[in-house]
């Protein structure tokens, strides 16, 4: 596949471009050189031109591909719980039971305080991640290559490799932690948590500067740590694919390390969503606890 | 990295996908688990509550055996002391009716030879009379005699 672009640098920038949808402004120079006259609506083609279309524009193939798979795991749960019985569970109320058991047993393993909300919560984001990250294990060309087909530019399948996911739940975790320190400890409990400790109190400019900074690390690094992750073993799957340009040995080689990546990354994205579970049970954890 | 309106569509999902599971899917398999997490302590209650009862009913079933037992030595011992006792009176009663049939054999035997003995004598003083016809040949009239011959009957 790597053939049919100018040069291996192209195949990758291609690779890494979601399908954005958005403005261009109206005296814009676009990729193959016309300038608009009015402000136009289309796909972005390029890095540059999605930049170019400023804050609304919106990545259709991680819209699609995030809400898809989230769909198709709320579906099959709900079916689950709909026929959820007492007797004796067989097929898919089984494996659905054996998740929410460990997420349940994970979530009483970390959160110590009553809220019917932390559970859900952390099974629509272990199996949500879960499912996203899953998509990585996906032959890089083959999708992309289908879309080509329909006319569509580009299209990256991986919806935790865009940041714009990954950091779209971490900020509304934040926001749940943020509602959760004001709710249990009041306002003023929550803000002396953050300026009255670790140093004494007449130091709370200090304080407030490094548990503000441990506060925003939170989301940042578990947006971050996700989507750096399955960025980065995207990128290893394209640089992979680029040898299947190559001699035919490059190729059988590339075919090996292809199969030895996903075998591994299957790991990897499960330790991920697991991760981002456990993190995100923690956070709230913290912002229910009381001032030490 | 190139943020833009799909942060916010992604965290409106995200609330939307949390909402649902929190509302639809976990309460009823949660509720499923629980019931049967009761379902088998209960059952497992009630094993051992059968199996504690089982023991008392085969205690109580011993006991009602033993009790049974006596009870039918008694009704034996009883049984053979009453048949023992209906043996004796058969026998007393066998024996007075042998002794009262025996008497009644013996008054009949009794009547019976002096009956034979009245009609003897009759037939004795009948043939006396006749002898005496035989011998005197005429002018004996019995009547005449009457008493004469009721004299002879007696002697017989």
């Amino acid at each position: 596949m790597a053939s049919e672009y100018a040069s291996s640098g192209d195949y990758i920038k291609h690779h890494l471009q979601n399908l954005t949808y958005g403005e261009l402004p109206a005296g814009y120079h676009r990729h193959d050189g016309t300038v608009l006259t009015e402000a136009t609506r289309t796909f972005a083609h390029g890095a540059e031109e999605a930049k170019a279309m400023g804050f609304w524009a919106i990545n259709v193939d991680s819209m699609l591909f995030s809400i898809g798979l989230g769909v198709l795991f709320l579906f099959l749960f709900r079916i689950a719980a709909k026929k959820a019985t007492t007797g004796v569970p067989a097929g898919l109320q089984n494996f659905v039971e054996w998740i929410v058991e460990f997420i349940d047993s994970s979530v009483r393993g970390s959160f110590s305080y009553k809220n019917a909300m932390v559970a859900p919560l952390a099974l629509t984001v272990f199996l949500w991640v879960f499912l996203m990250n899953l998509m990585d294990l996906i032959p890089v060309d083959w999708l992309p290559y289908a879309a080509s087909m329909a006319g569509l530019p580009y299209l990256k399948v991986v919806p935790s490799t865009d940041p714009n996911v990954t950091f779209g739940m971490s900020l509304s975790i934040f926001f749940l932690v943020l509602y959760y320190s004001v709710k249990m400890k009041g306002a003023g409990g929550f803000f002396s948590e953050l300026a009255f400790q670790p140093f004494p109190k007449f130091l709370f400019p200090v304080n407030l500067l490094l548990e503000g900074v441990g506060l925003i690390a939170k989301p940042i690094s578990l947006a971050l740590r996700l989507f750096g992750n399955m960025y980065a073993g995207e990128m290893i799957f394209i640089l992979i694919a680029l040898m299947f340009g190559g001699s035919w040995i490059l190729a059988v080689f590339g075919g090996a390390l292809q199969w030895a990546w996903a075998v591994f990354h299957i790991l990897i994205i499960t330790l991920q969503a697991f991760i981002f579970m456990t993190l995100t049970i923690v956070y709230l954890d913290m912002a229910h606890a009381e001032h030490h | 990295m190139n943020f833009n309106a799909t942060l916010i569509g992604q965290s409106i999902t995200f609330i939307f996908f949390v909402w649902f599971c929190m509302k639809y899917v976990w309460p009823p398999i949660m509720n499923a688990l629980e019931m049967r997490k009761k379902q088998i302590a209960d059952g497992l209650a009630a094993a051992d509550r059968g199996k504690h009862e089982l023991e008392l009913a085969a205690r109580k079933a011993g006991d009602n055996m033993r009790d049974a037992k006596v009870q039918a030595a008694e009704v034996i011992a009883q049984a053979e002391k009453r048949a023992a006792q209906i043996i004796d009176e058969a026998k007393t009663a066998a024996k007075d009716e042998g002794e009262r049939q025996l008497a009644a054999a013996k008054a009949e035997i009794d009547q019976e030879a002096n009956r034979a003995r009245e009609s003897l004598r009759e037939q004795v003083a009948a043939l006396a009379v006749a002898g005496a016809e035989k011998i005197l040949r005429r002018e004996v009239n019995a009547q005449t005699h009457a008493d004469l011959l009721g004299q002879l009957k007696a002697e017989l």
